[in-house]
């Protein structure tokens, strides 16, 4: 631990080729853990969160309901978590939802919501039913403000899943909070992965945003991406 | 008392606790007011200083910085890489790194909050410095106000509310990172919280993770208060 040194980060680099199968197993860990959080986030907040938007109701809720959400400390949401549910996969998945619904729910309501009045409205003079209109204008429309709250969310459920090792919860998080049995090294490499890892999902949403923004729509749509500094709290 | 990643693993001293600590049912009011004095509240405090101290610092580095970008932009670059990549470093890790330099002290938690206070204050101020409408500049410069009068009479105050929302993010965001500073020092509610996952004691979690929510959300709170306060202007037209 004394004399520390930038040779850390070669050393990090070397225990994540030594411990392939350690590195992958814990990641995949990692990946479940954050695609059951993820999965249920979204399948609870963005129906509510678009269904709100179309009706341009609940802004009070929606909008307050990301401030309490950035402002939860993810640690003390999972201990409480835990203390009520105890430990396992079951109740670090619960804290995750909790911290990962408000920037999605908050986002789709924002971008249902201020779809241009009057495409709405052209929409409605072209004879389009409600679903129609909802479906066909302003998802459309609406997805990259969404897709940057689900962006926003994934990030931070990936680096916050860290912290599900304090709980037992496995993943990347073993490593990092085990400097007695794998080492600064082992530490390191593991919070590099971490990193990498969130900006893979990051990356991978991306490409699915493009992939689902009809080819009209796709011109100027990067001036919304993702905001860090706007985003949540971190761990 | 050391800090968690320098504790050995000890048997509980429960001493002569009641049936409700010793069975660790959800909530034991005895346990909170026997240690209130002791150990939830000092690590209240303790916790209160951590954030206030490292956000005063964040906050006086990075709006430096975004004053000195926005005079002068090759400082930019620079800056903004600096601040994005210590930000994407989980802080479990960055905790860790910086041990081996500076010790299990408040120095080492210090520097890692500082360091993830930086990119927040530092875009929401030079944001808030560039949006101040051209016209108003003009005007400003029509008024003779030289260079230095034109920034501390019309672009900061103007960049009062993006600063705001900057330092509510920071600090909420710093609440929540000083928890993890129990991993270097024994010091915040995170510390309590640790020790309490150990050994799954509930009641300690519960009072400990709920003060460490609510003094997130009265920051929170307390932080949108001073904004409508300082800046009675965005009041007026909302309501116009």
């Amino acid at each position: 631990m004394i004399g520390a040194d930038l040779s850390v980060f070669p050393d990090a680099v070397e225990f994540v080729f030594d411990e392939r199968s350690l590195i992958l197993e814990k990641t995949w860990d990692h990946l479940l853990l954050s695609g059951a959080a993820m999965g249920i986030a979204l399948l609870l907040a963005l129906p509510l969160g678009v269904w709100l938007g179309h009706l341009h109701r609940g802004s009070f809720i929606a909008i307050n309901l990301s401030n309490v959400g950035r402002a939860l400390p993810s640690l003390a949401v999972i201990a409480i978590g835990i203390a009520f549910l105890g430990i396992g996969f079951k109740n670090i998945t619960f804290a995750l939802v909790v911290l990962a619904v408000p920037p999605i729910l908050t986002n789709a309501y924002v971008a249902v919501d201020e779809v241009e009045p009057e495409a709405v409205e052209a929409a409605r003079g072209m004879g389009m039913t409600r679903s129609q209109i909802l479906l066909r204008v302003e998802i459309p429309m609406a997805l990259p403000l969404i897709f940057a709250g689900i962006r926003t969310a994934v990030v931070f459920v990936v680096a916050t899943a860290t912290i599900a090792a304090v709980a037992g919860g496995g993943g990347l998080g073993d490593i990092i909070v085990n400097q007695a049995a794998y080492g600064l090294e082992g530490v390191v490499g593991a919070a590099i992965c971490v990193s990498l890892l969130a900006l893979a999902a990051d990356a991978a949403l991306g490409s699915v945003q493009r992939l689902l923004t009809p080819p009209g729509l796709r011109a100027g749509t990067h001036a919304l991406e993702p905001d860090v500094t706007t985003g949540v709290t971190r761990l | 008392m050391k800090p968690f990643l320098a504790q050995e693993p000890v048997i509980p001293d429960f001493g002569e606790a009641s049936d409700c600590v010793t069975e660790n049912r959800l909530f034991c009011p005895d346990w909170v007011r026997d240690n209130w004095a002791g150990v939830i509240q000092p690590a209240l405090l303790e916790h209160i200083k951590l954030t206030l101290i490292a956000v005063a610092i964040g906050f006086v580095l990075a709006f430096a910085a975004a004053v000195l970008t926005h005079r002068y932009r090759l400082f930019e670059a620079p800056v903004t890489i600096f601040s994005a990549v210590v930000y994407t470093i989980p802080s479990l890790a960055l905790f860790q790194l910086l041990v081996p330099v500076t010790g299990l002290t408040v120095t080492t938690v210090e520097i890692a909050l500082v360091g993830y206070t930086l990119l927040i204050i530092f875009r929401n101020t030079l944001e808030g410095l560039r949006g101040v409408p051209p016209e108003v500049l003009e005007a400003a410069r029509g008024m003779g106000y030289t260079r230095a009068q034109t920034l501390w009479r019309v672009e900061l105050p103007l960049a009062v509310p993006a600063m705001i929302a900057g330092l509510r993010v920071a600090i909420v965001s710093t609440i929540a990172l000083a928890t993890v500073a129990a991993l270097v020092i024994p010091e915040g509610l995170g510390y309590p919280i640790f020790l309490a996952l150990r050994e799954a004691f509930k009641t300690e979690i519960i009072v400990a993770g709920g003060l460490a929510v609510g003094l997130a959300l009265v920051a929170d709170g307390l932080l949108v208060i001073l904004q409508r306060a300082l800046t009675p202007w965005a009041r007026v037209r909302r309501t116009a």
